[in-house]
């Protein structure tokens, strides 16, 4: 006890009273999960019976597994939205930060979008993408091009799902227009007073004070990428012939249409190695281009 | 020079407008379409040339579609899942998030971080486990594996999200609380935690927005057709009838309703939240 007085040990005792539920709730829905989805992995097991042990069985039949790679490559084609997204977010973001009358109408309407999520979301699409009378043909049809089948087509499919997820540039949009409302005009002004073009304006003050926002964005959207379900399940249903097979779809089928519960859970650990490499790699590129003020 | 400069910028506003006014037509066009085609007398959805707004309008649609299915059941679910969620997220992370910001004891830098480390993890890596477990507890098609876990702190994000709000209640708060004897509960309680009521609504709003359209938990955990919430049910519709577009673009419109409303109401608080996300992640 030497040295450390009541209070030290008060605050400890406290301390961890405040975060025992997060604790809690970590040891058991986080880690004991993970854990829980590794030792499922090692086995064979469709629910009812007893699970049978077969060692990494389940892994070496993803290397084999034609469907495996088929859903790795459609969400990583996927993945092509998150780039979309982070430019055509700044570049919204940078038309509203001017001096623009309605700046909160246009704020709202972009933004109102990401506030619509889920199976009513993905119904509505369903109708935009018909490809006979949903909107966007109609409208094509107006000025005389005959649209594809979008969802009904292997090569169209995929790109519909991505301009559905644009609709969404709103959100990213947001977080870009807070941190572009953040930067000091004096760092204009001073650049004006030294002749800057607004492209070096742009090149030397905008992108890397907002590099911060940048990689949050960046982030998130690979991650969310990877996490696609709903849009696939409700839409296409992985097709067609397997032109959305999503990750996520993938490992849903498995788990809970074929009950292949140990290799659902061998794909979720993999999901999750793989999310957790890509942002790694991120983070670590992450310091040549993000730039921190004051660190 | 100075003419064809202010030309220039004219010109540039111009553009800007132009641009803005494309997008925003753009990103409205869908909700557009949606109440249109909700409005339409079932079959005239598919004429050409579109008829943008319908004469006269059928808000007949919208009870049809109601009833067509029980939703008023769904509905009830809905709401008592999401409620419950809320209450769990927001009372646990408020504890967690003061815990972390507001006392120092060893291990809390690492312990945060392991915090923000599960932000990565992704849902479907566990559901396996999480299946397994509820359906051992007897858990399965009831709305227990949707709720408890919210009582855990299980969103980091909400976690980080009350610490940044209770970093920033200066200090001499608990210091003149703790000299007039209040317990560390009672500066949480009492002091900080009305303070920090504008991040509270924002986290009510976010979680609302989640728990309100989450599609797959309720997918997994729930099997009855009387356990369904509306998002499943909206799905079963899909199935039962033949897609009758105009009664199904009604049904998601009032299943919407609620969070655009929500939007308009807390808007100054939901931007605020999305704001400090970007501001201070």
């Amino acid at each position: 006890m030497l040295g450390k007085s009541k209070l030290y040990w008060k605050n400890v005792f406290e301390g961890y009273a405040f975060i025992s539920l997060w604790i809690v709730g970590f040891v058991v829905f986080t880690a004991g999960a993970l854990l829980g989805s590794f030792s499922i992995s090692l086995t064979k097991w469709n629910i009812v019976g007893t699970p049978e042990f077969i060692g990494i069985g389940n892994y070496q039949k993803m290397i084999e597994d034609e469907f495996f790679w088929k859903s790795l490559k459609v969400t990583l084609i996927f993945l092509l939205n998150v780039p979309l997204n982070l430019a055509l977010g700044l570049f919204l973001a940078m038309l509203l930060n001017q001096k623009i009358r309605l700046i909160g109408l246009f704020r709202t309407l972009f933004y109102l979008p990401s506030v619509t999520a889920g199976v009513a979301v993905s119904l509505l699409w369903l109708w935009i993408f018909n490809p006979r009378f949903g909107v966007i043909n109609v409208l094509l049809k107006y000025i005389g091009i005959k649209g594809p089948a979008w969802l009904g087509s292997e090569t169209w499919a995929l790109p519909a799902l991505i301009v559905m997820s644009v609709w969404g540039v709103g959100g990213g949009m947001l977080i870009y227009l807070g941190a572009l409302q953040g930067i000091p005009t004096a760092f204009y002004e001073a650049a004006t007073l030294d002749g800057a073009s607004a492209f070096q304006k742009f090149r030397r003050i905008t992108v890397p004070m907002i590099t911060p926002v940048l990689l949050l964005n960046l982030i998130m959207g690979v991650i969310g990428s990877f996490q696609v379900f709903t849009q696939a399940f409700i839409m296409t249903k992985g097709g067609p012939n397997y032109a959305t097979l999503f990750y996520v779809l993938y490992l849903y089928q498995n788990a809970f249409q074929w009950f292949n519960m140990g290799y659902a859970s061998a794909l979720a650990w993999v999901l999750f190695l793989v999310i957790l490499a890509f942002t790694f790699l991120i983070l670590r590129t992450s310091s040549s281009w993000v730039y921190y003020e004051g660190g | 020079m100075w003419q064809s400069r202010r030309r220039q910028a004219i010109m540039l506003k111009a553009v800007t407008y132009l641009i803005l006014l494309i997008g925003a037509l753009g990103v409205m066009l869908p909700f557009f379409w949606m109440i249109s085609t909700s409005l339409k007398r079932p079959g005239t959805e598919f004429t050409f040339p579109i008829e943008w707004i319908p004469v006269p309008p059928r808000f007949g649609n919208y009870t049809n579609a109601w009833t067509i299915l029980p939703f008023n059941q769904w509905l009830f679910n809905t709401v008592r899942i999401t409620g419950l969620s809320i209450v769990g997220h927001i009372v646990s992370c408020a504890i967690v998030g003061f815990g972390f910001a507001r006392i120092r004891f060893p291990g809390r830098d690492a312990i945060f971080l392991l915090v923000l480390a599960t932000m990565m993890l992704p849902y479907p890596s566990i559901i396996v486990p999480l299946f397994i477990l509820f359906k051992e507890l007897g858990w399965i098609n009831t709305i227990l594996p949707l709720i408890v876990p919210t009582f855990f702190a299980t969103s980091a994000f909400y976690i980080f999200l009350l610490r940044q709000f209770f970093m920033t209640l200066p200090l001499e708060l608990d210091d003149a609380a703790r000299v007039d004897g209040c317990s560390t509960f009672g500066i949480f309680y009492r002091i900080c935690v009305p303070l920090i009521k504008p991040a509270l609504g924002i986290i009510l709003v976010f979680s609302f927005m989640h728990h309100w359209n989450d599609f797959l938990g309720p997918l997994i955990f729930l099997s009855d057709l009387d356990q369904y919430t509306l998002a499943l049910g909206l799905r079963f519709f899909q199935g039962q009838h033949r897609v009758e577009w105009t009664l199904l673009m009604a049904a998601s419109l009032i299943i919407l309703s609620p969070c655009i409303i929500l939007f308009f109401i807390a808007q100054k608080n939901y931007i605020q939240g999305i704001v400090i996300t970007g501001v201070k992640g």
